[in-house]
C-alpha cells in the first residue's frame, strides 16, 4: 500500500485546523497544522509536506502569497486553496498562481476526499516520475559514470560529491579526452537541478557570427533568416545547469558578454528589448591553462575569477594507469553490447600493451581503441593485433614504480628497439650511441631485438 | 466492556436501546442506555441549522458514567463540523466519546420511502465505526470493513458491520480484544 502523503493545513481559524486535523488523521494521513503563512513556512523548513490545504484569506501573509513562497521552497508540494466564498475571481487567481485546485468552505466530505485523493495520486505520479527519471538517467548514462579506483579518480568523485548539491561555479581542468563533460554531468546529476536540463555550450565550435544568437537567442526578424523567435542556451538552461566546454577557446568579445550574464543572470534576446531573468548553475571546462592565458592577455582576469571558484582537475590516463584494465573491460562490455556481440575478454598481452601505452588521447582514445578491437576481433579474446597501436609504434610508458637508472636504461633501449623494429643501427643512432655499445647493452640486459622474439 | 448510550436531543429511548442491542451483536460489550438526555442546543449553528458535533462530543465525555468505558451519543439532529457540510458521526481518536446522527441515515432524507430496518443497520455500522476510532482505529482501505470510510449513505450499506482481520489485529494490539 502506498504511503499516505503528509498534509499541512494552514488556516488562521483554530476550529478549521482542528477539525481537518481530526478528519485527516482518522483517514490515516500524517497531518500538521499552521495558523499563519509564516508558521507554515517554518513547518516546511522542519519537514517535508506533500499536500498543503491553504486558506486564501489570512491576516498577514495571505494564501496566495504563501503559495508563491511555497512554490519556491517546495515546488513539488501540491497546494489546494480553501476559500470561504465560491468566487470565480479568487479561484482563477489561485489556479493561475499555480494552485492545484480549490475548494469552497464548508466542504462536502465527498468533495474533500475526492480532491485530496486526486492530489495524492498526483503526488504519487510525481514521485514515480522522479524515480523513473533517475532510473532512466542511470540506465542511459550508466556508461557515463566515472570508472576507476585510482586515488586520482576517487578524489574527483569526492570533489563532485562536495560541490554537487551547491550552486557553486565549477571549473573542470584536464587534458582532452579525460572526461571533463562526464564530470560536468556528474556534478549536474548530484545537484538539486538534476531534473532540469544540463545545456552544453561547445565554446570551441561556436561560429563567431552566430555566437550571440546561440547564447542569448533571438527575436523574430532580428537578422536576415531569423524567421522565428529562438531561445538561446542560457534560456534553455533556466532552472538547470549550463556547461561551457573548452571555455578557454572563446573570443574576447564573447568573454565580455559571458561575464555580464554570469554577474547579472539576465539576458536580452538578440533583436529584443525584454530583459529576461535566468537561473542557472555554471560548470566550465578547459584543457588550457587559464591562468597562463590570463597572463598572456588571452583570457579576462575578471572572467577567470568568476569561473575559478571550485576547480576539479582530472588526471590524465597515464597518471592513473591502475584504472586502465577496469576502463578497458568496461568499454569492451559496452562496445560488445552496442554491436550485439557476446562479451569477450582481453588477452594478457593486449592488456599489458593497453596498460603500458601513454594514451595521449586519454580515456577517449582508449574507448576508441577498444571499440575498434571489438570490430576487428576474430578470436575469443582481444589480441594484440586487434589494437590500433602496435607495440613497436606505441609510445610506451616507463614501467610503474620507482626504477633504478639501470632499469630505466633497459626499458628505454627496449622501447627504442621496438620502435625501430629491432634495427640496431637505427636504434643506436636514435640513442646516440654506437652499435657496439648497443650490442653490449642488448646482451647485458638480455633485450629482444624485435617484438616477434617475444613470442 | 461497557458502553453507555445516551440520546442527544429529541430521540426515542426505544431507538437508542435498539441501537445498543444491535451494536452488542457486533461488539462484545454490555450496552447501557442512559436515561439522561443531552440537549444539543449549545452546539446549534443558527446560520446552517446544523449542530456542531465536536462540542457535543466534549459534553458527552464529561457525562460518561465512570463504570462505562465508552459513551455513544445518538442524535436525530443534523450534525456538522465547521469545515464540512455534514458528518454522519464523529469520535475522538482513542478517547471515550463517540456520536452518530440518524438524520442522514434515513432513506427519507433522500426522498425515499422510510425503512427503519435499513436505518438501524446504517446506524449500527456508523456506531461501530465511530467506536472503532475511540479504540484508535483509522479508516481502512478494505471496502468490506466497518472502518472503511463512507462519504454518502449508500456507501454505508456496502460495507460489513464488523472489523476486517487487520483492524481486529490492530484492536488487539491496542489492548481491545474484539473476538
Amino acid at each position: 500500500m502506498a504511503v499516505k502523503p503528509r498534509i499541512l493545513i494552514v488556516d488562521d481559524e483554530k476550529v478549521v485546523r482542528e477539525s481537518l486535523y481530526e478528519w485527516f488523521t482518522e483517514d490515516g494521513y500524517q497531518v500538521d497544522t499552521a495558523d499563519s503563512g509564516r508558521q507554515a513556512l517554518e513547518r516546511l523548513q522542519e519537514s517535508t509536506c506533500d499536500i498543503l490545504l491553504v486558506d486564501i484569506k489570512m491576516p498577514g501573509m495571505d494564501g496566495l502569497e504563501l503559495q508563491r513562497k511555497v512554490q519556491q521552497i517546495a515546488p513539488e508540494a501540491v497546494i489546494i486553496i480553501m476559500t470561504a466564498y465560491a468566487s470565480v475571481d479568487t479561484a482563477v487567481q489561485a489556479l493561475k498562481a499555480g494552485a492545484y485546485d480549490y475548494i469552497t468552505k464548508p466542504f462536502d466530505p465527498d468533495d474533500l476526499e475526492r480532491i485530496v485523493n486526486k492530489a495524492a495520486e498526483r503526488q504519487q505520479l510525481v514521485r514515480e516520475n522522479v524515480l523513473l527519471k533517475e532510473q532512466l538517467v542511470a540506465v542511459s548514462e550508466g556508461d557515463g559514470e566515472l570508472i576507476g579506483t585510482s586515488s586520482g579518480i576517487e578524489k574527483v568523485r569526492e570533489m563532485i560529491q562536495h560541490v554537487g548539491d551547491t550552486d557553486t561555479t565549477v571549473l573542470i581542468t584536464g587534458e582532452s579526452g579525460t572526461g571533463k563533460e562526464l564530470v560536468a554531468r556528474a556534478i549536474h546529476r548530484a545537484s538539486t537541478r538534476r531534473h532540469m536540463p544540463l545545456v552544453t555550450v561547445n565554446c570551441a565550435g561556436l561560429p563567431e557570427g552566430l555566437i550571440e544568437s546561440e547564447l542569448f537567442g533571438h527575436e523574430k526578424g532580428a537578422f536576415t533568416g531569423a524567421q522565428y523567435r529562438r531561445k538561446g542556451k542560457f534560456e534553455l538552461a533556466d532552472g538547470g545547469s549550463i556547461f561551457f566546454d573548452e571555455i578557454g577557446d572563446i573570443s574576447p568579445k564573447t568573454q565580455v558578454d559571458l561575464l555580464r550574464v554570469l554577474e547579472e543572470k539576465m539576458i536580452t534576446r538578440v533583436g529584443g528589448t525584454q530583459i529576461l531573468p535566468v537561473d542557472f548553475r555554471v560548470i566550465a571546462a578547459t584543457h588550457r591553462n587559464l591562468k597562463q592565458a590570463v597572463e598572456q592577455n588571452l583570457f579576462r582576469l575578471d572572467l577567470f575569477y568568476r569561473l575559478n571558484v571550485f576547480t576539479i582537475s582530472i588526471p590524465p590516463l597515464r597518471e592513473r594507469r591502475s584504472d586502465i584494465p577496469l576502463l578497458a573491460r568496461h568499454f569492451l562490455t559496452k562496445s560488445a553490447r552496442e554491436m550485439g556481440r557476446p562479451t569477450s575478454r582481453i588477452s594478457p598481452a593486449a592488456m599489458q600493451l593497453l596498460s603500458d601505452y601513454a594514451w595521449p588521447g586519454n580515456v577517449r582514445e582508449l574507448e576508441n581503441a577498444i571499440e575498434r578491437a571489438v570490430v576487428l576481433q576474430r578470436e575469443e579474446e582481444i589480441q594484440l593485433e586487434d589494437l590500433p597501436m602496435t607495440p613497436s609504434a606505441a609510445p610506451l610508458l616507463a614501467p610503474a614504480g620507482e626504477l633504478s637508472l639501470e632499469e630505466m636504461e633497459r626499458h628505454h633501449i627496449q622501447q627504442v628497439l621496438d620502435q625501430m623494429s629491432g634495427n640496431v643501427s637505427k636504434a643506436a643512432r636514435t640513442l646516440g650511441i654506437d652499435r657496439v655499445t648497443l650490442y653490449n647493452k642488448i646482451r647485458k640486459y638480455d633485450l629482444k631485438r624485435n617484438q616477434n622474439q617475444q613470442d | 466492556m461497557r458502553i453507555c448510550l445516551m440520546g442527544v436531543g429529541d430521540i426515542s429511548s426505544s431507538t437508542v436501546a435498539a441501537l445498543g442491542y444491535a451494536v452488542a451483536e457486533i461488539l462484545p460489550c454490555e450496552p447501557r442506555v442512559d436515561r439522561r438526555r443531552l440537549n444539543p442546543q449549545f452546539a446549534l449553528d443558527p446560520h446552517r441549522q446544523q449542530y456542531w458535533s465536536t462540542p457535543i462530543l466534549e459534553h458527552l465525555e464529561e457525562m460518561r458514567p465512570p463504570d462505562c468505558d465508552r459513551i455513544l451519543g445518538v442524535a436525530e439532529v443534523d450534525l456538522c463540523i465547521p469545515i464540512l457540510t455534514f458528518v454522519f458521526g464523529e469520535a475522538l481518536l482513542e478517547r471515550p466519546p463517540a456520536l452518530i446522527s440518524l438524520h442522514r441515515l434515513r432513506p427519507a432524507f433522500y426522498g425515499l420511502p422510510d425503512d427503519p430496518e435499513q436505518t438501524l443497520d446504517r446506524a449500527t455500522r456508523e456506531s461501530v465505526h465511530e467506536l472503532g476510532h475511540t479504540w484508535g482505529l483509522v479508516h481502512c482501505q478494505e471496502y468490506a470493513c466497518v472502518m472503511h470510510v463512507s462519504r454518502v449513505a449508500d456507501e454505508i450499506d456496502l460495507k460489513g458491520p464488523g472489523f476486517c482481520i487487520t483492524c481486529t489485529a490492530t484492536l488487539a494490539e491496542n489492548g481491545y480484544a474484539i473476538r
